[in-house]
């Protein structure tokens, strides 16, 4: 028992890690989603659409080199949770939605329809994909939000 | 190169041995110190060398051949070289830790003085990732946006000044943010990160511009896979500069071995 004790106190001690491991991993793992699935392989996403704005060109560029280090190092963290016997699995999955949420409502209502960095497929209906796209957006974001809730209340 | 016209090929292999000359010195070089060293010191790492040759291998391939032929008409090509000048041999030159290896070389008085050199405040200035940054990324920026890569092409001295310029701000770049040989003048790991993010977004933001934009003289077809190939190629290569960096960063923040004694001894897990 005096292990199991440990454990706790060590998952409450790094509560925010759990948190912040998952939320760069959840936000990384939309965005690589985004790459291979709509870019690679159903080749919906265009590279580069001719309307994209300036500041959606820097947008892209900074967060899809931010996502790329944010999956790697969210995995890093997440062996370091393990290594010092931290890992709160409820908590960092909390992390991970929320994350992964926020990053694709970014890319569903800033990136796609302010920026015009591309659409999510280049048909007429584009906004029943729009819909789609950022309702799943929100529901990554209240799942997360919720499981953040339940684990955050106990100390 | 435009020069190799000048020389018929060696005997009846029909490849040109004279620019490969100083990539198999270099070669050479690495080795000989590998096995006059090896005799003193712990055997060195087998890998290393593999890297090493890896390394020249590419940056060779790079300036001659026929990707460097086709490079003075294909844009796609032209951007495959500096994928493997700038930032694939690079890299895996690092990797070999030729300072390491220099070092245990030679003797310790020479030796000493190479540290001290190294020492120098020179030094910590241009291995600054920020510094490195602009070099590596700026002068890209500076190639692709401007005259410059039209004008590259009818001089062969800015020819082979910007393709020494391209391999070692590569190489300073990578040195810059990953610590394989004896680094004096260390960052943060979070300074690392942060520099590192923008540069890969300088990076990404350059590959799009050239494909809406190409460089005088450039097919649009040409400048988008190009591009492509700049974004995609890039982010393969910055992945492994990635996950050496947060693997030097985990084992850095390894916890206290009492702490994990404890643990251990209480029969977590």
């Amino acid at each position: 028992m005096a292990a199991g004790k440990q454990h706790q106190s060590n998952r409450s001690l790094y509560s925010a890690r759990n948190l912040w491991s998952g939320f760069l991993f959840g936000l990384g793992m939309v965005a690589f989603f985004d790459e291979t699935v709509f870019h690679q392989l159903l080749r919906w996403h265009h590279f580069y659409d001719r309307s994209t704005t300036d500041i959606g060109l820097i947008s892209d560029g900074l967060f899809h080199a931010f996502s790329w280090f944010a999956t790697i190092g969210g995995l890093f963290m997440f062996a370091d949770l393990r290594r010092r016997q931290g890992l709160w699995l409820k908590r960092w999955w909390g992390g991970v939605l929320l994350g992964g949420g926020i990053f694709q409502l970014y890319d569903g209502i800033i990136q796609h329809k302010l920026m015009r960095i591309h659409q999510i497929r280049y048909v007429e209906n584009v906004v029943v994909y729009d819909i789609i796209w950022n309702v799943s957006a929100l529901a990554m974001i209240a799942v997360g939000a919720f499981l953040l809730y339940k684990t955050g209340k106990r100390k | 190169m435009h020069n190799h016209h000048a020389h018929e090929p060696a005997g009846g292999l029909g490849i040109d041995l004279l620019p490969l000359l100083p990539f198999l010195l270099f070669i050479g070089l690495y080795l000989f110190a590998v096995i006059w060293s090896n005799r003193k010191h712990r055997k060195w790492p087998l890998y290393r060398s593999v890297f090493w040759v890896a390394g020249v291998v590419f940056a060779a391939a790079a300036v001659t051949g026929p990707i460097a032929t086709l490079a003075h008409t294909d844009f796609t090509a032209h951007m495959l070289g500096h994928l493997l000048l700038g930032m694939l041999a690079p890299l895996l030159l690092v990797l070999s830790a030729p300072v390491t290896l220099l070092l245990r070389t030679l003797n310790v008085q020479t030796a000493r003085k190479v540290t001290k050199v190294l020492q120098l405040r020179i030094f910590s200035f241009f291995t600054d990732p920020a510094v490195a940054s602009i070099l590596n990324i700026g002068g890209l920026w500076v190639l692709y946006t401007t005259n410059l890569y039209h004008a590259m092409h009818d001089s062969m001295l800015l020819h082979s000044l910007i393709h020494f310029h391209v391999f070692a701000a590569g190489y300073l770049f990578t040195i810059s943010l990953i610590y394989i040989d004896p680094t004096p003048h260390r960052r943060s790991y979070v300074y690392r990160m942060i520099v590192f993010i923008f540069a890969l977004a300088g990076h990404g933001i350059l590959s799009k511009y050239i494909y809406a934009n190409p460089p005088a003289g450039v097919p649009s077809s040409q400048a988008e896979s190009g591009g492509m190939l700049m974004y995609y190629g890039g982010d393969a290569i910055d992945i492994m500069i990635i996950i050496i960096l947060c693997y030097q960063w985990y084992k850095a923040t390894r916890p206290k071995t009492s702490q994990v004694l404890a643990h251990q001894n209480s029969g977590a897990y």
